[in-house]
């Protein structure tokens, strides 16, 4: 065999059944209260930073960070459990989910220790909000194209340039950005980058918000002019992004955000066609429910593998590639099983709100994070093609 | 996989290699490695993995022979290997002790039905049953008042018509003319035709699984020698990204068979959650045999649609696999009525369960 793609059966492990238990009866509580609206995904982007808070206090934000800084100690199974009950409830997660899932670990490997004393602990409290600093106007896929230059000064580095397209930088209390400090050298183009922790509450930054075809202001454009960035401030070796980018990309990849984000048409086209759905619309949930069910086992085998310490890389890419494009086409699927549902049913109204925002959204799903012809060249790659 | 599946899954991987090379067998034209091949496996007690000592079985684990049908489905072999360790499965379900020999099983479709009579013979027709002209034994499911029941029938007081299947492997209707078994006990209590249907397709899963990783090794392979337009064609864009479709294609099938295997041999109890495992695995190991094989022909090109060569042997048998034991189509209608009698919010909680 050429290409050994491992997907072990991992289960859950009992913990976590009395987590979901406790995770979904805070969400039911949350929604209770009116914090925010289940059959409303398009409110998901909404700020809540009190919603936040309520989720750290619960022991729910770094879950499997040291508990020196304000970490659980807990495994990547049960942060598993509560990400995904997250999504499936439409659970406003905007402020903190980048800090959580990328940002974080990032500064645990990277940063100096006083930093991690200092931001670490205030993310386990869902105090801060993250944005990440990849794309810019003209290098998007290729990010080692990136231009923002760092040039150094005393004490730091000043940064000048822009980058796009970067969700949460409007509310975002730092973001992690790669600067350009040298130029790519002919043996490695991707030679030069350097990753740099940006504090975006300090002087000579930008934040444009664009909109997006749903009508939501999620990304931005972000322009630094002689912003300051002081030398703790540099994550990990000079020049080297290259080096530190690739194992948080199995991180980054396999959750499950990366097939529930339009999951809910799903449980509203069940809701719809009800108990006793005819031939055509069971054959089509049952195929849907199958291919969901596959991806989740999927899924939690990455998860599964990251606990165990491994880097299962092509494998992640490889669960966002299907994953992704299972979500796009979701909102497509279910509006053909739809077609012939009785206007009468008494979720109609809201199927269609549904339907009409997942379309919207599903674009940007095999785009954001890595698109899916990036995932392929990195997937074939893996399979010893390149 | 612990150990002990290695070395039972490795026994099987070196029979086949020793016995069953795929470029000999495509060239042998009148089937001589089939009886050494079957031999070894024999000795190696692999046919009757599923059987308890007790009913004369080599009593490997469920875990352990679910490996052995990854590796005959990596091998892409014309013998009733998973047919027989699914006949000595259900047969033991019944303490029914079972024969030296080839064996299947019947019903394999969920569209028929046999009879328990009550004098204790059986009636009825199977159709699609695989390797039935071959088999010297057929283990059966059969409904009668009472409730199930599980025989053994000899295969030559049968009526046999033979057929073939898409990869020309036998695919029989056989017809159960009052025929009077060699043995036959009652079901446990709450086993029924669906429950040999749910594990045939487990089987099948696991076989559809390991064909597509082969096609993914021979695909990869051939797109590094084969040289077109002055480079190899694994150096295309193109070529690179339909061979990544093909890994996640393999990748599912393998999460959703080595899944429901997983559940099956963890004896959990056959509810909800396990059903959606069994049909999950069937559904998407044969949607994944279609998207598979197409690009596995695909990036072969001619050479890949001819006789000579070895890859029709995995994809005919792993399109053929997906008829086996009830469709994608009928068990996503299943699933899907089942998902639809628990309710939308019922749903989440299903997936969510292991």
């Amino acid at each position: 065999m050429t290409a050994a793609l491992r997907f072990d059966p991992i289960r859950l492990p009992p913990e976590c059944e009395q987590l979901r238990k406790e995770v979904r009866a805070f969400l039911a509580e949350e929604i209770a209260a009116g914090t925010f609206d289940p059959h409303k995904p398009q409110r998901e982007d909404s700020d809540n930073p009190e919603f936040s808070k309520r989720v750290g206090e619960r022991g729910w934000l770094g879950m499997t960070w040291p508990k020196k800084y304000g970490g659980h100690e807990r495994s990547f199974l049960e942060r598993y459990v509560v990400t995904e009950e997250m999504r499936v409830a439409n659970a406003p997660v905007r402020r903190f989910f980048v800090a959580d899932r990328q940002s974080g670990p990032v500064l645990l490997k990277y940063a100096p220790e006083h930093i991690k004393m200092d931001i670490l602990p205030r993310i386990c409290r869902g105090e801060v909000c993250f944005s990440i600093g990849m794309s810019e106007p003209n290098s998007g896929s290729d990010l080692f194209a990136a231009k923002t230059k760092a040039t150094k000064t005393d004490g730091g580095w000043l940064i000048n340039g822009s980058k796009i397209w970067t969700t949460s930088a409007h509310m975002a209390d730092y973001m992690i950005a790669i600067f350009r400090t040298s130029a790519p050298t002919k043996e490695n183009r991707r030679h030069g980058l350097t990753q740099f922790l940006v504090n975006m509450k300090t002087p000579g930054i930008t934040v444009n918000p664009i909109a997006q075809i749903t009508g939501q202001y999620e990304f931005n454009e972000v322009v630094f002019t002689d912003h300051f960035v002081p030398d703790d401030h540099m994550l990990g070796e000079i020049d080297s992004a290259w080096k530190q980018a690739t194992s948080e990309l199995a991180y980054e990849r396999s959750g499950p955000e990366r097939f529930l984000e339009t999951y809910y048409v799903l449980t509203e086209l069940v809701r719809a066609v009800g108990p006793k759905p005819d031939t055509r619309s069971a054959e089509g949930i049952g195929r849907l429910v199958a291919q969901l069910h596959t991806m989740r086992r999927m899924s939690v085998s990455v998860a599964g593998m990251l606990q165990a310490g491994k880097e299962p890389v092509v494998e992640a890419s490889i669960v966002k590639d299907i994953g992704t494009i299972w979500e796009q086409q979701l909102p497509h699927r279910v509006r053909e099983l739809a077609a012939f549902v009785d206007d009468n049913a008494s979720n109609h109204a809201t199927l269609d709100e549904m339907l009409g925002f997942a379309i919207k959204t599903a674009p940007k799903l095999t785009i954001q994070g890595g698109t899916t012809e990036v995932l392929r060249g990195i997937i074939a790659r893996g399979l010893g093609l390149r | 996989m612990t150990d002990a599946d290695n070395i039972v899954a490795e026994t099987a991987e070196r029979i086949f290699a020793d016995l069953a090379d795929a470029q000999t067998i495509n060239h042998d034209k009148n089937g001589s490695w089939k009886a050494p091949l079957w031999q070894a496996l024999t000795d190696a007690g692999l046919p009757l993995s599923w059987v308890p000592e007790e009913c004369d079985g080599s009593g490997i684990s469920m875990a352990e022979g679910f490996s052995v049908l990854s590796v005959a489905g990596r091998a892409g072999v014309a013998v009733p290997l998973a047919e027989t360790m699914l006949a000595g499965w259900l047969l033991a379900q019944a303490q029914i002790k079972s024969p030296e020999g080839m064996m299947t099983v019947a019903p394999a479709s969920p569209r028929d039905h046999l009879m328990r009579n009550a004098d204790g013979t059986i009636t009825g027709r199977a159709r699609g049953v695989p390797f039935a002209k071959d088999a010297k034994y057929i283990a059966v499911v059969a409904s009668g008042i009472g409730g199930a029941s599980i025989a053994l029938v000899d295969a030559s007081t049968c009526r046999i018509e033979t057929g073939l299947g898409l990869a020309d492997d036998p695919s029989d209707t056989v017809h159960f003319d009052t025929v009077k078994p060699v043995t036959l006990q009652s079901a446990p209590s709450g086993f029924d035709q669906n429950a040999l249907l749910l594990m045939g397709a487990l089987v099948r899963s696991q076989q559809i699984a390991g064909a597509l990783e082969t096609m993914l090794g021979i695909g990869v392979n051939y797109s590094g020698e084969r040289v077109a337009f002055e480079k190899k064609i694994s150096k295309f864009q193109a070529v690179q990204h339909n061979l990544a479709k093909l890994a996640g294609e393999t990748s599912a099938a393998l999460a959703a068979a080595s899944s429901a295997a997983d559940a099956f041999s963890s004896g959990a109890p056959l509810d909800d959650a396990l059903f959606l495992e069994a049909a999950a695995a069937k559904i998407r190991c044969s949607e994944a045999a279609e998207k598979g094989a197409a690009i596995a022909h695909q990036v072969l090109g001619a050479i890949g649609f001819t006789q000579e060569h070895i890859l029709h042997r995995y994809t005919l048998r792993a399109l053929a696999w997906r008829d086996d034991f009830g469709s994608e189509s009928y068990w996503a209608v299943e699933l899907g009525k089942l998902v639809a009698a628990r309710g939308a919010d019922e749903l989440w909680p299903l997936v969510a369960s292991r």
